[in-house]
């Protein structure tokens, strides 16, 4: 892995699957806490439709794509608000839509060359040093948003009608969360892909809930056990010649099986110790 | 006499056209301890919901404690159904008990030590203190409950209202949670939404039926003698509880008088 390191674009990647641990470790906490993964699948998805806009209308990529990622993401949280039971069926066209506009436009853009593969799955070994800096502040905002108002995320996240009770904002702190959700997607699939995105935001924090004795440690432990996965995953890519972003998904995963069956196993232990 | 603690006049509240409360009247002395009880479906949490200030009346007038509703709103406990609570979450006893003192002007702040002592006091009152660092997914329903209830105390409220607080509790630990309560209503006028009139008329003073009118017994209404209505309310009438009781001190209800 040390020699590894002495390229450059090593390094970026190192740095890059780092930093979105860190970022989808912290919203991914939020994420499974409020029971909104399917939602940030849906926003991940039809960001994909800003990206065929940008180039379609010859808009700046990043403006059209965090435009149309915050749009659709926007529109998912009011459907959430309002009618919970019907808001995965909305949320799922809202995905499809999106993907489909995105993918039609870039058909119609004469000179095109960016391809669906890139977007699913990034290229964490291409990253720019540019890119690095759009990450690094993308996990600053993400960090000061979540100190400053982490009781009241934790409230609205734990019992959301007592958060109103107690005069939180419920509704634009959840627009709010849902917008800088977005954002943060956005940010980060474009340097690891979406794939990447969804996994890290939802197998670490899923692991770690069981052990964490409160959100944040949930976050810290979310964020850690990420970049445990992005280096191994870096390594094995290295070393046996593999594709980056799909070694750190598959280790995840496999991480994620193993804890369900030691779980099992623990469980059924102890039922027989019981009889 | 001093104004009532909830103060309810000619509410009436749809859901989607549906009418859920029709011409609602009612008003809560200091100091009481109410049940309000009825069939599924018939209002309770709607017009709880309406007291809190979550939802607003299509007509009529509530005053909580002498201001109009969402005025006087942290000055309520409110412990809701357990059911709705997500068990997986990671906190603790203690750190749902500090939700209690979330205070909006404070947002920045960290939770101060006179914070943390009042949640513990709070906990050791619900005799709950040992289990301060546990995670509130560990403990058993009825346990999960005084950690709510301490939750709602920890707010300082002179009005303390529970939707179907005993729902995870058994019969036995019923019995325990409402003379808990009882001892709490020497401090604060309570509002219990139940569907078990059998456990709670020992403990209550007065109870609301509510099955989109809402029938109000004063506890002098309440006597020992009307053996004929032993079913106070009959299932085609407001609330289909079937009251038995054995022994002394039993109460029955008197009919509707509609």
């Amino acid at each position: 892995m040390l020699d590894a390191l002495q390229f450059e674009f090593m390094r970026h990647a190192l740095a890059a699957g780092l930093l979105a641990s860190i970022i989808c470790g912290i919203m991914g906490t939020l994420v499974v806490a409020n029971r909104i993964v399917f939602l940030s699948g849906g926003i991940a998805h039809a960001a994909y439709g800003g990206i065929g806009m940008a180039f379609f209308f010859g808009w700046p990529y990043l403006a059209g794509t965090i435009g149309f990622a915050l749009a659709a993401a926007l529109v998912m949280a009011a459907v959430t608000l309002r009618s919970r039971h019907r808001a995965d069926t909305i949320i799922g066209v809202i995905w499809a839509v999106g993907m489909a506009i995105g993918i039609i436009l870039l058909d119609l853009t004469p000179g095109y060359n960016v391809d669906l593969m890139s977007y699913l799955f990034g290229s964490i070994l291409t990253v720019p040093a540019g890119d690095l800096g759009i990450m690094l502040a993308t996990g600053v905002v993400v960090a000061g948003f979540v100190g400053v108002f982490y009781k009241d995320l934790l409230t609205m996240s734990y019992d959301e009608e007592f958060a109103r009770i107690r005069g939180v904002p419920v509704q634009r702190l959840y627009f709010a969360l849902i917008g800088l959700l977005a954002v943060a997607i956005v940010m980060v699939i474009q340097v690891v892909g979406l794939i990447l995105v969804i996994a890290l935001l939802t197998i670490p924090p899923f692991i770690v809930e069981k052990y964490a004795q409160s959100l944040l440690q949930m976050m810290v432990g979310a964020s850690v056990l990420g970049a445990v996965f992005t280096v191994s995953g870096l390594w094995l890519s290295y070393a046996y010649d593999l594709t980056a972003g799909a070694s750190i998904i598959l280790l995840g995963g496999a991480a994620f099986f193993l804890v369900l069956l030691v779980e099992r196993w623990t469980l059924l232990r102890r039922a027989k110790r019981a009889v | 006499m001093s104004s009532p603690v909830i103060d309810i006049e000619n509410v009436s509240f749809a859901y989607n056209g549906q009418p859920v409360l029709e011409n609602v009247n009612l008003a809560i002395p200091q100091g009481d301890f109410v049940a309000v009880i009825g069939p599924n479906g018939g209002g309770k949490t709607t017009l709880l919901k309406l007291m809190l200030g979550l939802l607003k009346p299509d007509t009529g007038r509530i005053r909580v404690l002498g201001e109009a509703t969402g005025g006087a709103t942290h000055q309520i406990g409110y412990v809701r159904q357990d059911v709705h609570i997500n068990r997986r979450f990671p906190i603790t006893a203690l750190d749902v008990v500090l939700m209690g003192k979330l205070d909006p002007r404070r947002r920045w702040a960290r939770h101060t030590a006179q914070d943390r002592r009042e949640a513990l006091g709070a906990l050791e009152r619900m005799e709950m203190a040992a289990f301060a660092g546990r995670r509130i997914g560990e403990l058993s329903g009825g346990q999960r409950q005084r950690v709510f209830i301490a939750r709602a105390l920890v707010t300082a409220p002179r009005l303390l209202l529970l939707d179907e607080p005993t729902a995870s509790i058994d019969t036995k630990g019923q019995a325990d949670f409402f003379r808990m309560l009882k001892d709490l209503n020497r401090e604060v006028t309570i509002l219990v939404v139940s569907h078990d009139l059998l456990v709670v008329s020992t403990y209550v003073k007065s109870v609301a039926c509510v099955n989109k009118r809402l029938h109000y017994h004063h506890e002098a209404e309440i006597t020992g003698e009307m053996m004929e209505t032993m079913y106070p309310c009959t299932v085609e009438d407001v609330c289909p509880v079937e009251l038995v009781a054995h022994g002394l001190p039993h109460r029955v209800l008197k009919h509707h008088e509609d």
